[in-house]
């Protein structure tokens, strides 16, 4: 075709419009940014131990939990969407698989699956109330992670099952707290089973139309409904995955401490939020990625320990992943207004 | 209803009503495209071509009425299935995820997998098939000037944007394009991009519905023009028989429609 009969659309695309351009394709480039310089801080500061095979092993393993809902709260958060009891759900899995195996006397892989499926009926609780009642997300979920609460306390009597006792029992249990060595390195198969599962999951958003379906139903759900998605089906299946992949998280916990504590998921609802934020994940939906939360779960694992081996009190570790979270939200609303 | 044309229409609708409430959107309206035209839809606010649109879209199931896709009765539940018969519809809001790439808009809500076990059991997306064909449909359409088909919808301009959103309904072999306002949001230059590209649809054989409240664009390439009012048609003029003031004033009902 010629250019005289034929529209041409031409760019003109300055330095900076580039730079915004490439951003708005890598959204992950400025919380690996963050690591890097971060990690290069602590060294400098830290001196050799920080960067120790069995600190960095430390702070894996630190990360594993929250890691593991922060990949539930991912795929919730793309869909503009958000759960607060995502740490009810795990804590009430653990409790449901040690309260099966061990009082309910179940065989321990039974009780390993139900307990799973505890996660996964949670989530489908909270996915039938906003798909089908259309209520806010985060009313749902405060709402359910009140109620979630009330069943572990219900379940446990608020009694934990003591380490010895899961060992002695129901060992399949505990199987996630398994460390691999390599010389000084030590993997636990919680940290394994977390990043192969990160691994899926990214996968799944970038290389199936489901993921995409996601990414569409979370920036633009008038657009996705008119090409042909299943709006509330995506929703609804999302937070399902969300309660089973807490329900995995809840296997995670008992390994990660032995035990099976009613008390165990204080902070994590937040603390898994706040590694997606910091991963760069827009908290307005369709826009995020996996990485960026494995990135802002180990930015956050990092910072807190940098901090610590530094010497500096922990309030100093608070107030400065609060500084972080208040950097993320701004750059990404910024980076959405510049491109309006 | 005399039309000069003794041409089937491709595209037909007889008597759609439709009521909001008391609200009354179409009140009997009638619709009749023809093959390989462009077929402007001027109204007042009101008038009932955005509900007409929608329901031969399949966006709004009509009260009652009959609607005709090349001599055959259909009834769409839902914008899909009027998108199976071949009637892709441009919304103004262009339907596109910002946030989502250009082949990702393209091919949003019918994405090709893989052949064999990756595609069926892996549900892995042939993501070199869409990319060739992607830049396949922006070429012809002249938009080859969008380099980077990777790049995010956001990033480009209105007309760009507009232009993805053309391709997007040419890129799945359909029979009808319906524009809605394709340039409420543009300024001039991209205006009359958005124009050339129209005539460009047409030139490879679909028929195009044009709606829009800017009367220059619209007399500038339709073939012929439907002018609506209170929920009915009320006139169909060809742009070349008519002044622009005299469709206005049949539009607002300062002026008695042409007798048939």
């Amino acid at each position: 075709m010629s250019s005289d009969d034929t529209p041409h659309f031409s760019e003109h695309a300055g330095f900076g419009r580039r730079v915004i351009n490439f951003l708005h394709g890598n959204p992950t480039i400025i919380p690996f940014l963050v690591l890097i310089i971060g990690l290069a801080i602590f060294s400098l500061i830290v001196g050799k131990r920080f960067f120790h095979p069995f600190n960095l092993s430390l702070v894996l393993q630190q990360v594993t939990v929250i890691g593991m809902l922060a990949l539930a709260q991912t795929l919730i958060i793309l869909t503009a969407g958000i759960d607060l009891s995502v740490g009810a759900i795990m804590v009430l899995s653990s409790v449901a698989m040690g309260q099966m195996a061990l009082t309910l006397g179940l065989p321990p892989e039974i009780a390993l699956l139900a307990g799973i499926a505890v996660g996964g009926a949670c989530g489908a609780l909270n996915g039938l109330l906003i798909t089908w009642l259309r209520l806010p997300p985060f009313i749902v979920t405060l709402g359910t992670w009140s109620i979630f609460n009330a069943f572990v306390q219900f379940w446990s009597r608020g009694q934990t099952i003591r380490q010895q006792e899961i060992a002695a029992e129901a060992a399949i249990l505990q199987w996630t707290g398994t460390a691999l060595q390599f010389g000084a390195w030590r993997l636990t198969l919680g940290s394994v089973l977390m990043l192969g599962l990160a691994a899926l999951l990214w996968y799944m958003l970038n290389r199936t139309a489901y993921g995409r379906h996601i990414y569409a139903v979370g920036n633009d759900p008038e657009a996705a409904r008119l090409s042909g998605i299943s709006t509330q089906r995506v929703l609804f299946s999302v937070y399902l995955l969300a309660g089973v992949i807490c329900g995995l998280a809840g296997w995670v916990l008992i390994g990660r401490i032995g035990a099976v504590s009613p008390l165990g998921g204080g902070s994590a609802n937040l603390d898994s939020i706040t590694a997606v934020v910091i991963g760069g994940t827009s908290l307005f939906g369709g826009r995020g990625s996996i990485i960026g939360t494995l990135i802002g779960a180990l930015i956050v694992g990092f910072f807190r320990n940098g901090l610590a081996l530094a010497g500096l009190d922990v309030l100093w570790q608070e107030f400065s992943i609060g500084c972080l979270i208040i950097m993320a939200v701004g750059f990404d609303q910024w980076l959405r207004r510049i491109s309006n | 209803m005399s039309d000069p044309n003794t041409r089937q229409p491709i595209l037909a609708a007889r008597d759609l009503r439709k009521a909001y409430g008391r609200v009354v959107a179409m009140d009997g309206a009638d619709f009749d495209l023809y093959p390989g035209e462009i077929l402007g839809v001027i109204g007042d606010n009101g008038a009932g071509k955005s509900s007409m649109i929608a329901a031969l879209a399949g966006a709004v199931r009509p009260d009652s009425g009959e609607i005709w896709l090349g001599g055959e009765q259909v009834r769409f539940a839902n914008p899909m299935e009027a998108r199976a018969k071949g009637i892709e519809t441009v919304f103004q809001t262009l339907a596109m995820a910002p946030a989502l790439t250009i082949v990702d808009n393209l091919f949003l809500g019918r994405e090709y997998r893989k052949p064999g076990f990756r595609g069926r059991w892996l549900r892995a997306l042939d993501r070199t098939r869409m990319r060739a064909e992607a830049r396949k449909h922006l070429s012809e359409l002249g938009l080859a000037t969008i380099q980077n088909i990777d790049q995010v919808v956001e990033t480009l301009s209105g007309g760009q944007r507009q232009g993805v959103a053309v391709a997007r309904a040419c890129a799945f072999g359909s029979r009808v394009i319906i524009l809605d306002e394709p340039t409420a949001a543009l300024g001039v230059k991209e205006s009359r991009k958005v124009l050339d590209l129209i005539l460009d649809v047409r030139r490879r054989g679909i028929s195009v519905v044009l709606i829009s409240h800017n009367m220059p664009h619209v007399f500038e390439i339709a073939d012929r023009v439907h002018i609506h009012r209170l929920g009915r048609r009320i006139a169909q003029v060809r742009p070349d028989q008519i002044s622009m003031s005299d469709a206005v004033a049949i539009m607002t009902g300062a002026m008695a429609p042409p007798t048939e």
